[in-house]
């Protein structure tokens, strides 16, 4: 034992990276779940590419999965990865950019020959060299050979054999880290036990025989050690954001009484909530695959309008055709929420690859005025409690919700205390109650909102629609009416701002730098400020989940800093709607348009370079 | 015995009806008020859900809950109120443009799913709100304000396409014609599973008479077929002709000739799922042919909004989890206990959120 290089640290990211077809996606969730049970807080980003399979062995065609355990909160899954798992040459090229410097690159030494590098276009067969990695920790692995031998014995064919590698990746990765096996093993029990007991057994002998040639080799290997993280005590499950977002609306259905309807078209990063949410018949859920995302929004507005909590999911491209709708919704002040889990655009665009250049679509992209309320969620796990609150403001303010997330939250995962269902705060829908003095477009004076009658209600029967109307719900075209009631939808919006909490600093309440985020970005942004911090710099964080209303005390946060810069992953859209909404002050940008996450090493250059400037 | 004595007047609403004098929504309006008055189903329980275009604004003139949506969506949004709320009943009121041109994608998934709602399909051929265009339902040649040369296309035929569509309930009525058109608007109403029903309509601003050789109460039953479950395919003043099949084709016949009688006369089955006739009927023009009108298709398929919720009841018969803490709870949890560990911070701890 004593040869073992054991490193203790507090933080550690580790990267799985395969052929798409590598099951490298399962081996970091694996992985992740079974850290996270041991008490650590974790991060994870999976990053696979839009074909389901791509050319096998090319760059093209990796996918990856990174996660990052602590011993402390765990905010990003790491800008840079300390552990490499690469099954070919083409994971090792995708991601020599991506490595700490002393970082440790195991690799199935059974892979890196001739057609394999050839497909990666090494020019040569020292890749290492190519790629100048001679200086990282090398550890070569025989994985696909092991693979076999190990199952000889076992009458498996040659393609279900090779299927099994990922689990010896895993298996050894575990040795590494000091994870027990448990968990895996009844993962692979449950999904294979029953229908396939052979594949069971050959998974479970492969994942073992990782980690044994982990003990058994252990000069070669070094162990490290991540101490569990101290939390908020609690129950704890790990959740990515698209399931904590379908769960929100659960929780919220519950909680006002409703049912909840979901209409809805696959579309990644998206597909997810709707698939989370049709499991769930069990609580009553009614989800409908529609013919296309116009059909997503119109069915919600159809149940909503018959009387459902109505949400609809989706990404960029499928938002855009749900713009005319949306206005319906405005128009009807029917109570909708719409879920954008954002990727790269426009167009088709990256679709597996995360970006927050929707803003400006969700705030502006429709015909006539027509304000909805935006919010954005900030953590895998925070989606659910927004999901929860933009049901709620649709709700109790007959308003539509647009919530943004995206491909980084609803694919990234996290361990969440989770609540119980008295943490949650109630949600009152406004149902209509005199129908003597019911009008449809009559409206409480504080709030602004409108009473909400459904079909089946005795006595209030009425129309509403697109058409703009009078207080009676009758069509009127009057100058006057259109006048009032366009300043009256944009006021509801507005008047929301009392259901939102004021913005916070983290940090100083003042100093030399406000860095400004908003949605996704929270993990990389505070890390990055917290950095700043300890490097004795004057710099806080206000990160922003209310984008439409802004927080009242925005301004007055703004206003105590020397510098404002506004980071995000795209051309400068929150900063563009600042701009406009408090023009009193000077936005500095930091942007990125690559599909992935800010790294904290890029934010804090930025930030460096704007304190020097 | 009737529970609650309707007249069609119940369902008219105070608002002022704006279509042109003459124009064939009026009676199709009539005899939809009149059918839901007969339905003796609680006033409070309908429904009716539009589009855009002339015909789109019928809810207005209707006192049940109505929603006057976007174009061409209505077919997507009363999917979503039915599903939401099997109890209701629902109807949906569009036009050629409305649910064959914009629409036309949510029409035949409506049709495939067999929702359980009324649709009612007023074909005048033409848009008549944007004032005069050509419609899917236009006939190849029409010269229109946008074809001054003719049309270069060919027109949908709206049963091919209900049943192309899987449709469960297709038939057909003239808007001149209030009597069957109620008889057959009875039908729909009773039908489970979506009902469309294309009202031949027509237009009298832009694109008058276009129904009108069919619809001329003179020649009604030499021009037109009356077809009724049950009831064999006789047309004619005298009532002396009638259809067979002739090597698998439909083939207009005189009883009394060529030793032809009624017992060789095909007799109209509806409920028959005989795809190939239905449409061979639907297909029928004249002058080779009379135009047939009334229910050519109704058959059983399941429900889509009774299915939804059916399956929701199995499910909920053998469920384990019951409610959402019990799934905040499921599978794989575990507990953070312990001297290093802090008391949660709840996330709605800000009194903001009431
Ligand atoms: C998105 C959109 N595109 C176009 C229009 C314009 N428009 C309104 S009604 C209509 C056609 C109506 O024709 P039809 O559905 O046959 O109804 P009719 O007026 O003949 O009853 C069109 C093109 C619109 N309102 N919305
Ligand atoms: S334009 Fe034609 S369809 Fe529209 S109301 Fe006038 S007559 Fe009727
Ligand atoms: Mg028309």
């Amino acid at each position: 034992m004593k040869n073992t290089k054991v490193i203790e640290l507090e933080e550690v990211a580790i990267r799985f990276s395969g052929d798409s077809g590598d099951g490298m996606q399962l081996t970091g969730t694996l992985f992740s779940d079974t850290s996270a049970l041991l008490g650590n807080d974790i991060s994870t980003f999976p990053d696979y590419p839009s074909e389901i399979r791509a050319p096998q062995g090319t760059v093209g065609g990796v996918s990856g999965f990174q996660v990052q355990l602590g011993t402390k909160k765990v905010t990003t899954p790491g800008d840079l990865a300390h552990v490499l798992v690469a099954m070919n040459p083409a994971a090792l090229k995708a991601n020599a950019l991506f490595l700490n410097p002393a970082a440790s690159i195991i690799f199935d030494v059974d892979s890196f020959s001739g057609k394999n590098l050839e497909k990666a276009q090494f020019k040569t067969d020292d890749p290492f060299t190519e790629l100048k990695l001679n200086d990282y920790s090398l550890i070569p692995v025989p994985i696909t050979s092991m693979t076999k031998e190990s199952l000889k014995e076992l009458e498996l064919d040659n393609k279900s054999i090779l299927r099994c590698k990922n689990m010896f990746a895993l298996g050894l990765i575990c040795w590494m880290f000091d994870r027990p096996l448990d968990y895996i093993e009844k993962f692979i029990q449950s999904k294979f036990g029953k229908k396939s007991p052979l594949i069971a057994e050959a998974n479970l002998i492969v994942l073992h025989t990782g980690y044994n040639y982990g003990m058994n080799l252990q000069h070669m290997t070094p162990q490290y050690i991540v101490h569990p993280a101290p939390i908020e005590k609690g129950t704890y499950r790990n959740i990515n954001g698209n399931n904590a977002t379908a769960w929100g609306f659960i929780a919220a259905a519950e909680k006002s009484g409703l049912d909840l309807f979901i209409g809805s078209y696959p579309i990644t990063p998206a597909t997810d909530i709707l698939q989370a949410l049709a499991e769930r018949k069990d609580l009553g859920v009614k989800s409908f695959q529609a013919e296309d995302e116009i059909a997503g929004i119109c069915t919600t507005i159809g149940a909503a309008f018959a009387g459902d909590l109505a949400v609809t999911s989706t990404s960029g491209p499928g938002f855009a055709l749900k713009s005319e709708a949306l206005g319906l919704s405005v128009m009807a002040e029917l109570p909708i929420v719409v879920v954008n889990v954002q990727r790269g655009g426009p167009s088709t665009g990256l679709p597996t690859k995360t970006e927050q250049s929707d803003l400006l679509q969700t705030l502006y992209g429709r015909n006539g005025e027509s304000p909805v309320v935006v919010l954005a969620a900030s953590t895998p796990s925070d989606c659910f409690y927004f999901a929860f609150l933009s049901a709620k403001i649709a709700l109790e303010r007959m308003v539509p919700v647009v919530l943004l997330t995206d491909g980084f939250l609803g694919n990234g995962s996290e361990p969440w205390r989770v609540p119980t269902m008295d943490e949650l705060p109630s949600i009152t829908p406004r149902k209509a109650k005199n129908p003597e003095s019911f009008r449809p477009y009559n409206r409480d004076p504080e709030t602004l909102a409108r009473d909400w009658a459904i079909p089946g209600m005795e006595g209030f029967e009425h129309r509403i629609g697109g058409l703009e109307k009078n207080v009676a719900g009758a069509v009127s075209h009057d100058p006057d009416t259109h006048q009032r009631n366009s300043e009256i939808r944009a006021a509801k919006v507005e008047k929301v701002v009392t259901m939102i909490p004021d913005l916070a600093v983290e940090g100083e309440p003042e100093g030399d730098l406000l860095v400004v985020g908003w949605g996704g970005t929270y993990g990389h942004m505070i890390s990055s400020v917290q950095a700043m911090h300890k490097a004795g710099k004057k710099v806080s964080l206000a990160h922003f989940n209310y984008i439409k209303p802004l927080p009242a005390n925005t301004g007055e946060i703004f206003s105590k800093f020397k510098k404002i810069v506004v980071c995000e992953l795209n051309m400068g859209q929150f900063a563009s709607y600042l701009r406009d909404k408090l023009p009193q002050f000077t936005y500095h940008q930091v942007n990125k348009m690559k599909g992935l996450p800010f790294s904290v090493h890029e934010l804090v250059e930025n930030f460096d370079k704007l304190l020097e400037a | 015995m009737t529970k609650f004595n309707y007249t069609a007047k119940d369902f008219k609403s105070a608002a002022e009806v704006r279509w042109c004098p003459g124009c064939g929504d009026f009676a199709i309006m009539n005899a939809v008020q009149k059918t839901m008055a007969d339905m003796d189903i609680d006033h409070k329980d309908f429904a009716v859900i539009s589009g855009i275009g002339c015909s789109s604004r019928f809810p207005y003139y209707m006192s049940t809950y109505g929603f006057h949506t976007i174009h061409g969506r209505a077919a997507a949004i009363a999917s979503g109120v039915k599903s939401a709320n099997p109890d209701l009943t629902v109807w949906v009121m569009t036009g050629d443009g409305d649910s064959l041109a914009i629409g036309g994608n949510h029409f035949i998934h409506l049709v495939r799913r067999n929702i359980n709602l009324n649709l009612v399909l007023f074909n005048n051929k033409i848009y008549g709100l944007t004032k005069g265009q050509y419609s899917p339902t236009s006939d190849r040649g029409k010269i229109t304000k946008t074809s001054p040369f003719g049309t270069i296309e060919d027109s949908f035929v709206p049963g091919q396409l209900v049943l192309g569509s899987r449709g469960t309930f297709f038939a057909r009525a003239l808007d001149n014609n209030m009597k069957h058109t109620q008889e057959v608007l009875t039908e729909a109403a009773l039908h489970q599973g979506t009902s469309i029903v294309e009202i031949l309509q027509n237009c009298v601003i832009f694109n008058d008479g276009i129904h009108d050789y069919i619809s001329d109460p003179k020649f009604r039953s030499e021009r037109q077929i009356f077809l009724r479950k049950g009831q064999p395919m006789i047309f004619g003043e005298q009532e002396d002709k009638g259809l067979i099949l002739e090597k698998g084709k439909l083939k207009v016949v005189k009883i009394g000739e060529n030793g032809i009688t009624r017992e060789d006369i095909l007799v109209h089955e509806p409920s028959d799922d005989n795809l190939g006739l239905q449409v061979a009927l639907i297909n029928m023009t004249l002058p080779e042919f009379p135009v047939a009108m009334g229910v050519i298709r109704s058959v059983e398929a399941p429900v889509y909004d009774q299915e939804m919720k059916k399956q929701i009841e199995t499910v909920q018969q053998k469920r384990r989890i019951t409610c959402m803490d019990e799934l905040l709870q499921s599978g794989n949890t575990w507990i953070v206990e312990g001297e290093n560990c802090s008391e949660p911070v709840k996330f709605f701890d800000n009194k903001c959120f009431g």
